[in-house]
């Protein structure tokens, strides 16, 4: 009996070695993969454990973003000052539903893996002290966002607002609203995590939606800077005559475009025209430039061309311009024509920076975690070819004066001199039916632009049908200029 | 076996003396349990400073309930069973102090969560504590009652009816006295629930056992000859593949398919060595094979067992699909060659880590090292029975001790291999490991009747010290007595003759 005995211990052992042979592939072979796994919760764990880097405001140094040491096994909860104000720009970071927004696009430098934090990390790694993420610093301005977020949810609006300063492209102010309270997220308890997320993300106005970046609208009237630009750059001047009729026909169709109101256009000239706001000349214009002089136009915008701020900006579009009719249409902001509302403000900004885009960026400086420097931001032409010559510029900013001297809304203080347009667009199903986005977008001082702001106002806010850029958004972007420049 | 003796001179003066006494080893017993202590405590001492805790007198509770329960055992050893191997004990104190670790790691952060979501918890620890010294207490007095294995193989069929008894109960019986966690493998007794299965296992190896020794010359001898291979009349076999039958049966409608994995390699290996013929393996092995077809066609749990291990990731999010395996896996991932250290892994993120996947968790925290050397540590226990049954010198000792060491693999086959994907999970406890009264209690047992056959194999066959000559009286404080006729061809002492 002993022989298979000796057999059956020879089984056993080779039972063994298969198992031991399997946990060298899954704990030595296989490692990498199990551990790296998006599902695997414990590399995000330990992250999360570390202390992560702070957003903050390169105005004050006000945080917008910092931890705080917790008891638990996280031992450091995420902090969002203003958390619903700042949401846009500073994203969320959650235990549970990963990161978002600039929390994600910065992630390597906040929780410390970027490789520029390396030698410091080895470094705590020999002192031991615990390793830190780095900081991010912004361009924003408190005082910009507070004024646009404020205006925007003391009226219940949903929209966004975005503000920059036209000759660096340092974006100011970036609201969305309504917004979300990234603290929520943050917490260290699930259950709290898991009803807020659920909260915001089956709220029908989509809470977490970006909408100054991640969202494209039909930008009305604010478009006809764009045309304008080109119609400048085709040799048009301010005084060059316009038809001031009430409507026109789209060519090939029966359809008629009106001006709004289906008014007569107070003025003949190019001026008027734009002043206001006639959809006829505008439409005529577009029709005679072409598509590819408003493309052309368009991109030297940036309209169209991929950019992230590090956040990534979703691409605005002018549609196919496939016929007259839809030039025509598309000349007065309406058809396919889709913007966000950060390319919208840059209509203005270009404007107001003589004619150049500059590229926007959010991120002022990255800092490590002592504070010292690790890159800092210099201001970039957005596409290097200008958009319209200075002189055009300044005239399509008279222009724009004049625009802004027929806009009705409050918000005006006679010592800033505002350079604006407002949009009023049509959308849905029923455009005709559906109260439209307001718009404004402008910049100011007009003589030494500081600020440049863009406003959209979703489905009129609180007028309903008879809502106008003038009448809704003015106000709000006007708001964000008297706090830029001191206004109050 | 026909080699002449070799006119060794060591080899005459053995004969000619008395044998030597063989030496007990004791002492290395007690000198290896030490050292499983110290391995232990450094343990605990690791948990409670990863996990940041101060050094709370949590630790000397445990250390002293550890040193005691242990010492009890040796003393217990070192009584009834002196020549017992000597490091059959410190393996099983070293696994279960290891478990014990393990089991008290998971309710720090188990405690940790249920805190913040004030939910109440109570820890599994102290209970396991408590159970280890039941399981000891049933240790001891397998040892005190069980002087000589081989009387078990008296009570043969009784243990192979009651562990079919036991095995059947809880399918016979309503869900709400049988039930845990869909686990229909329970018997609820009011205040405490068992796993009569792990019982079972026991009884049907001492059954087998002794049936097959029984039996084992009617195997090899009154069998008729059928493709060139000798089988057995049936009516020898019948009781033996009736019990296999129930079991199996049995199991497939509780569902607990490891236990049915394990007893059915038990009866396979207890039948090969009974046999000594490799063709019950092969039959063994084919029948195997078609009733897990059968299985997999009819049984969708069975199914989904196979596909969460063909590949866990890919029904990682079904129902009852591979969240579980991936979550061990990925734990085992994260461990990787070194571990991450006692405490400062989390092991409490896949689901029953202090059950069935205790491995898992051991794995992440102590690394592929670590578990390793644990399952070295099974090997060397299990090997140790093994040395034991073929020292031994009766066929049923051989058999049950084989039986018993082989179960032990087999069981850490099933489990690790499961958690490990290498074969498809089937719930089972790993033993000494994982929490639990049940297998504690009975893998108890199992230790005790290893012991019990290893102290068999290894005592001298004649009592080594040298008779006294009979005390006698005084002369003057003499009864008188009866002289008794000294008994033929005997000595006055009645000793046998050697």
């Amino acid at each position: 009996m002993n022989k298979p005995m000796r057999r059956v211990g020879i089984a056993m052992i080779t039972m063994v070695v298969l198992l031991l042979a399997n946990i060298t592939y899954i704990q030595v072979v296989k490692a990498d993969q199990y551990r790296t796994d998006s599902r695997n919760q414990r590399v995000l764990l330990d992250q999360y454990s570390r202390q992560r880097g702070s957003i903050v405001s390169q105005f004050d140094g006000q945080v917008l973003a910092d931890v705080t040491e917790t008891d638990d096994k996280l031992r450091f909860l995420r902090r969002y000052a203003n958390g619903p104000m700042y949401a846009p720009v500073t994203g969320y970071y959650s235990v549970r539903y990963g990161s978002g927004g600039l929390e994600r696009a910065e992630d390597d430098i906040l929780n410390g893996e970027d490789p520029r934090l390396l030698v410091r990390r080895l470094s705590d790694m020999i002192t031991g002290r615990d390793p830190r993420g780095g900081n991010v610093q912004l361009t924003i301005n408190p005082a910009v966002q507070s004024a646009l977020y404020n205006s925007m949810t003391s009226k219940g609006y949903t929209g966004a607002a975005v503000a920059m300063n036209p000759k660096t492209g340092e974006i100011l102010a970036m609201v969305s609203t309504p917004s979300y309270d990234p603290n929520a997220l943050a917490s260290h308890d699930g259950d709290d995590q898991q009803q807020a997320w659920s909260r915001f993300s089956d709220d029908p106005k989509n809470p977490m939606l970006n909408r100054a970046i991640s969202e494209t609208y039909p930008p009305g009237s604010t478009f006809k800077l764009l045309i304008a630009a080109a119609e400048l750059e085709n040799g048009a001047t301010a005084d060059t005559p316009v038809s001031n009729a009430p409507n026109v026909k789209l060519p090939g169709t029966n359809v008629t475009l009106e001006n709004y109101g289906g008014e007569v256009c107070p003025g003949t000239t190019f001026k008027d025209a734009l002043a206001h706001s006639c959809n006829v000349p505008f439409a005529t214009f577009a029709g005679q430039l072409g598509a590819d002089k408003l493309r052309q136009t368009a991109a030297n915008f940036g309209l169209g061309a991929p950019l992230s701020i590090p956040m990534n900006v979703v691409p605005s579009s002018l549609g196919d311009l496939d016929s007259q009719a839809a030039l025509y249409q598309s000349g007065i902001g309406q058809r396919d024509v889709r913007l966000t509302p950060l390319q919208d403000l840059m209509l203005s900004a270009t404007i107001a920076n003589g004619g150049m885009a500059m590229k926007p960026q959010l991120i002022k400086k990255l800092l490590a975690p002592d504070l010292s420097d690790l890159q800092s931001f210099s201001p970039q032409e957005l596409t290097g070819t200008p958009a319209l010559s200075p002189q055009n510029a300044a005239v399509l900013r008279d222009m724009m004066l004049a625009s802004e001297a027929n806009t009705k809304g409050g918000g005006k203080r006679g010592n800033i001199q505002i350079a604006s347009k407002t949009g009023t667009a049509e959308h849905g199903t029923d455009p005709k039916a559906t109260p439209p986005h307001a718009w404004y977008t402008a910049f100011a001082p007009a003589a030494d632009p500081q600020i440049a702001v863009a406003v959209i106002v979703e489905s009129g806010g609180n007028r309903g049908l008879e809502a106008t850029g003038g009448t809704v958004a003015a106000e709000i972007g006007r708001a964000a200029i008297n706090a830029q420049l001191g206004g109050g | 076996m026909s080699q002449p003796p070799l006119p060794d001179p060591a080899a005459a003066v053995y004969a000619s003396n008395p044998p030597r006494e063989l030496p007990t080893r004791r002492g290395t017993e007690l000198a290896m349990l030490g050292f499983a202590a110290f391995i232990v405590t450094c343990a605990f001492v690791l948990v409670q400073a990863n996990q940041e805790q101060e050094l709370s007198w949590s630790i000397v509770w445990y250390g002293l309930a550890y040193l005691g329960l242990f010492a009890i055992a040796h003393a217990a050893v070192r009584r009834w069973a002196a020549y017992a191997d000597p490091l059959i004990l410190p393996s099983v104190a070293l696994l279960n102090g290891l478990g014990l670790v393990m089991i008290y790691r998971i309710d720090l952060a188990m405690a940790e969560r249920a805190t913040k979501a004030s939910r109440d918890f109570t820890a599994a620890a102290p209970k396991q504590v408590l159970f280890t010294a039941l399981a000891l207490a049933l240790f001891l007095a397998v040892l005190i009652m069980v002087r000589d294995h081989r009387t078990l193989s008296r009570y043969g069929y009784t243990a192979g009816l009651i562990g079919m008894v036991a095995l059947a109960l809880p399918a016979l019986l309503p869900s709400s006295l049988s039930e845990v966690n869909g686990a229909k493998v329970w018997l609820k007794l009011p205040g405490l629930s068992i796993q009569p299965a792990e019982f079972s296992k026991i009884l049907l190896m001492i059954f087998f056992a002794s049936f097959l020794v029984a039996k084992r010359d009617l195997f090899m001898i009154a069998g008729r000859k059928v493709l060139g291979v000798e089988l057995p009349r049936a009516r020898d076999l019948g009781p033996l593949l009736i019990a296999a039958a129930v079991c199996l049966l049995v199991l497939v409608f509780e569902k607990d398919l490891g236990t049915s994995l394990l007893i059915f390699g038990i009866v396979l290996v207890m039948l090969y060595v009974a046999t000594e013929r490799a063709i019950w393996v092969v039959t063994g092995l084919a029948f195997f094979v078609v009733g897990c077809l059968i299985a997999y066609q009819l049984f969708t749990h069975v199914e989904q067992r196979v596909a969460n291990w063909i590949d866990p990731l890919a029904t990682y999010s079904n129902q009852g699909g591979g969240y579980q395996i991936a979550q061990g896996l990925f734990g085992l991932g994260t461990g990787g060659v070194g571990g991450t250290g006692l405490g400062a892994g989390r092991p409490d993120i896949v689901p029953e880590a202090n059950t069935d996947f205790i491995t898992a968790g051991l794995g992440e925290e102590l690394g592929f090292i670590g578990l390793a050397a644990i399952l070295m540590i099974y090997l060397l226990l299990a090997t140790r029975g093994m040395r034991s049954a073929l020292a031994v010198r009766d066929t049923f000792g051989k058999l049950l001790g084989c039986g018993l060491s082989f179960a032990i693999v087999m069981q850490v086959f099933v489990i690790v291999g499961g958690v490990t994907k290498l074969i498809p999970m089937t719930g089972i406890t790993t033993p000494f490991l994982s929490y639990g009264g049940s297998s504690l209690l009975a893998n108890y047992i199992l230790v005790a009747l290893l012991l019990r056959i290893s102290d068999a194999a290894r005592r001298p066959a004649q009592r080594a010290r040298p008779k006294q000559p009979p005390q006698q009286a005084p002369l003057a404080e003499a009864n008188t007595v009866m002289v008794n006729r000294p008994p033929a061809g005997g000595n006055q002492a009645g000793e046998p003759t050697a």
